[in-house]
């Protein structure tokens, strides 16, 4: 009878695994050989192409650029999708309405938006800078200059996913107990020290929850970036995966960009891993 | 005072909802605009500020002469997307449910790990994929087809089906399976005919996800795809590199985005119901 356990957990099991664990053996062995546009096959040419990958500072530079991008975002994310969820969770009015209206953007197609941004930032057609003008605040070289175009991508950015953020925020909330509401009433408490000291605390494992979800998403970051800035001016918005694409499916240096995503992949791993163990510390009730 | 919070707090949500508003309005009023209104730089308003033409909208239904082809884009990104997501909610919700109801033990790895490695499956950047799913597909034969990129689209969409799905069955109590079960139902018979029931609105929210993350892919579309099967998002990236007019642009945005955004003003109810709070403790 309990054979019937396998036919739940296997299908899925089974297509997961097909589907990407020979595409990441695949890579791996990749990795290893000199495979790119002139030399299609697989050789073994053995780390070489890691050691290239230690000296590419445009790799770096793209993974520090990517770094700053995604903590950037994700804190001004969370700032916002926290102060929203809020402000909306308690009766207010039209508060459906509002609700609905601030997931619109994570519904939206990435791509398809940052075109519609594009025309935006435009320097002399476009809106942002008529608008700073209107209010004498002068222009801005949005996609023209490095600081710029770094700030347009991450306004999109936070446009795009504070919604996810305002989801995942909202949800706890509303599944938080009342309890310790109550006795906050009871002690007087205002609003500020209850949140401080009642909703921010309850709401810590969803905080870091959220954190890392969003960190995970936004550490591939790159449909963005091509739309937008193609990665420019100069390599100023050129994120990690932005590089690696450029490497590996327009040079076509298959075997290097596959060194540089395994490398990426590690350092996202361990990272992502050390940051979900230090926000833990910081907000979680130590145990015991 | 609390009148005074109580304006700052609408004030907020006013900021926030014209700043998300803004491009779908700028977007919609481009779309309306010809050459003189977009040259003479930045306006809003039909009628006061430039003079409406329907030229944007008819560019996307005149067949051929003007080279954008919107409704075979349509069509194939729905084809693709349903189809994964259906696959992929199928196999993901099983997954689930055997997750959460029975034990599975091989070696060292339990429940946790499985779990784990479905849902960790969202880390995998796009990039470091894509050129191994370009080589297996070419073997296959899939390149440039749907069902290769229904095949990708599982992959990525199994991971928050199996994530949204654990979390649900959690929450149902484990009475319901044994009520069935005692009434003769096998393990298989009782998912079918209660639990799977009673599971529609955790299903609505694996959907929605499935549809948000499959009809927004740009990448996988744009790695694994060239000429005969073209989704809607690299079909306006395509446009926009070549020297589309914004107003025909904006248009095929807007149509682009139009069918999620209504889903999200249907499902709402399901969505903010606190849905995934327990998923992501």
């Amino acid at each position: 009878m309990y054979r019937d356990k396998y036919f739940f957990l296997l299908p899925g099991l089974v297509v997961l695994i097909a589907i990407i664990i020979f595409p990441l053996l695949f890579t791996i062995r990749v990795s290893f050989s000199s495979w790119d546009v002139f030399q299609p096959g697989l050789d073994y040419i053995g780390g070489r192409n890691f050691a290239r990958v230690f000296e590419d500072t445009r790799f770096w530079e793209s993974l520090l650029r990517l770094s700053v991008l995604s903590v950037s975002s994700v804190l001004l994310q969370y700032v916002i999708g926290f102060a929203l969820a809020l402000a909306v969770w308690r009766e207010i009015r039209f508060r459906r309405f509002f609700r609905v209206l601030f997931l619109v953007p994570m519904m939206t197609t990435p791509v398809v938006m940052s075109v519609i941004w594009r025309t935006i930032f435009h320097e002399s057609l476009g809106p942002a800078n008529d608008i700073l003008q209107a209010i004498g605040l002068g222009t801005v070289p949005w996609l023209s200059t490095g600081t710029a175009a770094f700030i347009s991508v991450l306004i999109v950015e936070v446009w795009q996913w504070t919604p996810f953020m305002f989801l995942l925020l909202l949800a706890g909330l509303v599944s938080l107990p009342r309890e310790p509401y109550l006795a906050a009433a009871i002690d007087g408490a205002g609003p500020i020290r209850t949140f401080l000291q009642v909703t921010f605390p309850l709401m810590a494992p969803i905080t870091i929850g959220a954190i890392i979800i969003r960190l995970i998403e936004a550490s591939k970051i790159m449909e963005t970036v091509y739309v937008m800035t193609s990665g420019g001016p100069g390599t100023a918005t050129e994120t990690s995966s932005y590089y690696i694409y450029i490497r590996g499916l327009r040079d076509f240096q298959i075997g290097y960009s596959a060194a540089l995503s395994l490398t990426y992949l590690v350092i996202m791993i361990v990272s992502l891993t050390i940051i979900a163990k230090v926000l833990a510390r910081m907000l979680l009730p130590r145990e015991g | 005072m609390r009148t005074f919070y109580l304006a700052i707090k609408y004030l907020a949500l006013l900021l926030w909802s014209s700043f998300i508003v803004f491009p779908f309005l700028w977007a919609l009023s481009t779309s309306f605009k010809d050459a003189n209104a977009i040259t003479s730089g930045a306006t809003y308003i039909p009628w006061l500020q430039f003079e409406p033409s329907t030229q944007g909208w008819a560019s996307l239904f005149s067949d051929g002469s003007t080279g954008i082809n919107i409704v075979d884009p349509y069509i194939n990104s729905a084809i693709v997307t349903i189809s994964a997501s259906l696959i992929a909610i199928t196999l993901g919700t099983l997954a689930a449910y055997g997750l959460s109801r029975f034990e599975f033990r091989a070696g060292f790895i339990k429940n946790n790990d499985i779990t784990f490695f479905f849902i960790s499956q969202r880390i995998m950047p796009p990039i470091v994929l894509a050129i191994p799913f370009f080589l297996m597909l070419k073997t296959l034969g899939l390149l440039d087809t749907v069902y290769g990129l229904i095949l990708v689209y599982v992959a990525l969409l199994l991971p928050i089906a199996v994530w949204v799905m654990i979390d649900f069955f959690g929450n149902i109590p484990r009475e319901l399976d044994e009520l069935a079960m005692i009434d003769g139902c096998r393990p298989i018979g009782a998912f079918f005919r209660v639990i799977l029931p009673n599971s529609i609105p955790g299903l609505v929210v694996a959907g929605m996800f499935c549809l948000i993350f499959g009809w927004n892919d740009f990448f996988f579309a744009f790695t694994l795809t060239f000429t005969k099967v073209q989704l809607l998002p690299v079909a306006i990236v395509s446009l926009n590199s070549s020297v589309t007019p914004w107003w025909s642009l904006s248009a095929f945005a807007l149509i682009s985005v139009a069918p999620l955004v209504l889903i999200a003003f249907l499902v709402e109810n399901f969505l903010s119901k606190g849905s995934l709070a327990g998923a992501i403790r």
